[in-house]
């Protein structure tokens, strides 16, 4: 009896609890109508796609069929006998923390450094560091790395007298995962890099000179009691788009040291998916790739956001 | 340097900013000259190289100038864009179309939601602000198909809309747009509130005078963005074909047109690299004014 009461107190209490909702959501309809717009879109073209794609890790999907669900088995030979795959979660984790952190740092540097200047220069100078990500010349790159004499930096080398015959940057085993990290990290200022930026453009002019009136001397004090605590957003910002862009790299590599690369040594997670997806048709194993990719940058992003947390308001 | 010093020493004059000495700016100055001279070497061989003839090309060892240097590769570019059944300038219309209603509609719609996002609780915020992470985070080759699916259902398959509807809601533009909004103090807000403006009133006219620097920015990602979407295999008909499309095909007929690869490179950056000095502009400009306090 005493059960059965609770059970009916529960409904009750749950059906209060819709009532309010409902009355909330009635009186945030303007809230509803400035999403809208938004939202609409984003449901069509990017949450539906998503949802439709997520359980297709667990199918045999080769794209002129339909799915046939086959449970756990594309995990399962993901694991436990795809060599390659094993090799490209190497790949990655590498060029992972050679690109995410160094580059992240680079991009909050520089964009502190550029902000110490003239405002004319300030333009220039972003403008230069952005530059390389607006553009995605990869011809430009192969001939700056090429193996015969003409690359620039063999010819360079040479003149110099370092080396007496062209390296193969491109091909050999030992540099292709090393140059693909190069130029990732060249073309890597991207859109973190505007962002801080921008969050520096937007930081009061009068925190400065409170700051200055309660004795702070110097650049690197101001910057790690003022601007780093008010930059927690744009800080947060920055963190996901390292970690999508150094997750997900695979196109630098395939354009630039081939695919296949050598040996498999620039072999990332997402070429991986890549070659199962667009080149042999077996999309339900590249969606197994992609969803445990996914799983591992959601996992980061949650941690990064923890630790940024205390600059969040 | 003596332009750097006049610089320092302007900035100085106009700074109230905390420790402040000539020397560390100007180191500052060096630094960032000899750092960007390299990470703009790609770019400055790209522009050299599509200047060159083309037996310059293949020279040893190869120059850091053009030695003759020729608008050649531009032409042939130009010519090969001409030999198409349709005109040039459908191309130039189509990429303009595409490019200014992706920015605009974007712009609009990720601002009214991030600033509704950001300053809002409503049933339902919650989620959509972990799904958005989740859209940013989740990649994969399967959702193009999905996407290609949801096309044909909704027929947009070799329709011209195609280019522009899918590209309108850019999580990435409202994820940046959020994280700043969500910097502006509460009590600005509410002080409208009680002013009895309405929430489209306060975006506009109070918020978003205050966010230049994000919306700027994501002009800047917008446009580049959209300027450079291909018709691909949604769009086949060539009247309806963009730029980046025509280029691309344009340029990639084997090495031996290296030099109109680079022309095209070149004439594709253009629009992107002014609308990105026209925007860095405003936001450089917007510092100090912006009347901000908690």
């Amino acid at each position: 009896m005493a059960q059965l009461s609770a059970e009916e107190i529960g409904k009750k209490s749950k059906k209060e609890e819709r009532r309010l909702m409902w009355l909330s959501m009635k009186q945030n309809k303007a809230c509803y109508a400035m999403i809208a717009p938004f939202m609409i879109f984003f449901i069509i073209f990017t949450v539906i796609p998503v949802v439709m794609s997520l359980p297709m890790g667990f199918t045999d999907f080769n794209m002129a069929q339909a799915p046939k669900f086959i449970g756990l088995s594309n995990y399962t030979t993901l694991f436990l006998s795809d060599k390659i795959f094993i090799k490209s979660i190497r790949v990655t984790i590498v060029f992972a923390l050679f690109t995410g952190p160094v580059s992240y740092v680079l991009c909050f540097l520089l964009a502190w450094l550029i902000n110490e200047l003239h405002p004319k220069l300030k333009t220039v100078f972003t403008l230069i560091f952005y530059a390389p990500s607006m553009a995605n010349v990869y011809t430009v790159w192969q001939l700056i790395f090429s193996g015969d004499m003409n690359g620039y930096i063999n010819s360079f080398l040479i003149n110099l007298g370092l080396i007496n015959s062209p390296i193969q940057w491109l091909t050999d085993a030992n540099y292709v995962l090393g140059v693909t990290i190069v130029v990732q990290l060249w073309i890597s200022l991207g859109a973190g890099f505007l962002a801080l930026r921008a969050g520096f453009q937007n930081i009061d002019r009068s925190m400065y000179e409170a700051g200055a009136i309660e004795g702070i001397k110097t650049r690197w004090q101001e910057l790690i009691y003022i601007v780093i605590p008010s930059m927690g957003p744009q800080l947060m910002f920055a963190a996901v788009m390292q970690i999508v862009s150094s997750f997900t790299a695979g196109t630098v590599a395939q354009n630039l040291v081939g695919f296949p690369s050598t040996d498999y040594r620039a072999h990332t997670i997402m070429t991986h998916a890549y070659d199962y997806g667009w080149v042999r048709y077996e999309m339900g194993y590249s969606a197994a790739i992609c969803m445990i990719l996914f799983i591992v940058m959601y996992i980061l992003n949650n941690l990064i956001s923890r630790l940024l947390s205390k600059y969040m308001d | 340097m003596a332009q750097t010093m006049v610089n320092t020493d302007k900035m100085k004059a106009s700074n109230k900013q905390a420790g402040r000495k000539i020397g560390g700016t100007v180191a500052i100055f060096v630094f960032l000259t000899l750092l960007g001279l390299f990470m703009v070497l790609p770019i400055y061989l790209t522009i050299i190289m599509s200047i060159k003839p083309v037996e310059e090309l293949f020279i040893f060892p190869p120059k850091l100038y053009a030695m003759r240097p020729t608008l050649s590769n531009f032409g042939d570019m130009f010519d090969a864009l001409n030999s198409n059944r349709v005109p040039f300038s459908r191309y130039v219309f189509n990429s303009i179309a595409v490019t200014v209603s992706v920015t605009v509609l974007q712009c609009i719609f990720a601002s009214m939601a991030a600033f509704v996002l950001a300053k809002c609780r409503f049933p339902g915020s919650k989620i959509i602000n972990s799904v958005i992470v989740v859209a940013l985070l989740y990649q994969s080759n399967v959702i193009y198909i999905m996407q290609y699916i949801v096309m044909a259902k909704l027929g947009l398959i070799d329709n011209p809309l195609a280019l522009i509807l899918p590209s309108i809601a850019s999580p990435m533009g409202l994820f940046l747009m959020r994280q700043s909004i969500g910097q502006i103090p509460d009590a600005m807000i509410e002080a409208a509130k009680v002013d009895g403006a309405g929430l489209f009133r306060i975006c506009w006219q109070i918020v978003m005078p205050n966010q230049k620097p994000a919306l700027m920015t994501l002009i800047i990602f917008a446009f580049q963005a959209a300027w450079n979407i291909q018709t691909g295999t949604v769009v086949f008909q060539e009247q309806y074909k963009t730029l980046p499309t025509v280029v691309t095909q344009a340029a990639s007929a084997g090495l031996a047109r290296a030099g109109v690869a680079m022309a095209a490179a070149v004439f594709m950056l253009v629009p992107p690299i002014v609308v990105f000095m026209l925007a860095q502009r405003q936001v450089i400009e917007t510092m100090a004014h912006s009347g901000i306090k908690d």
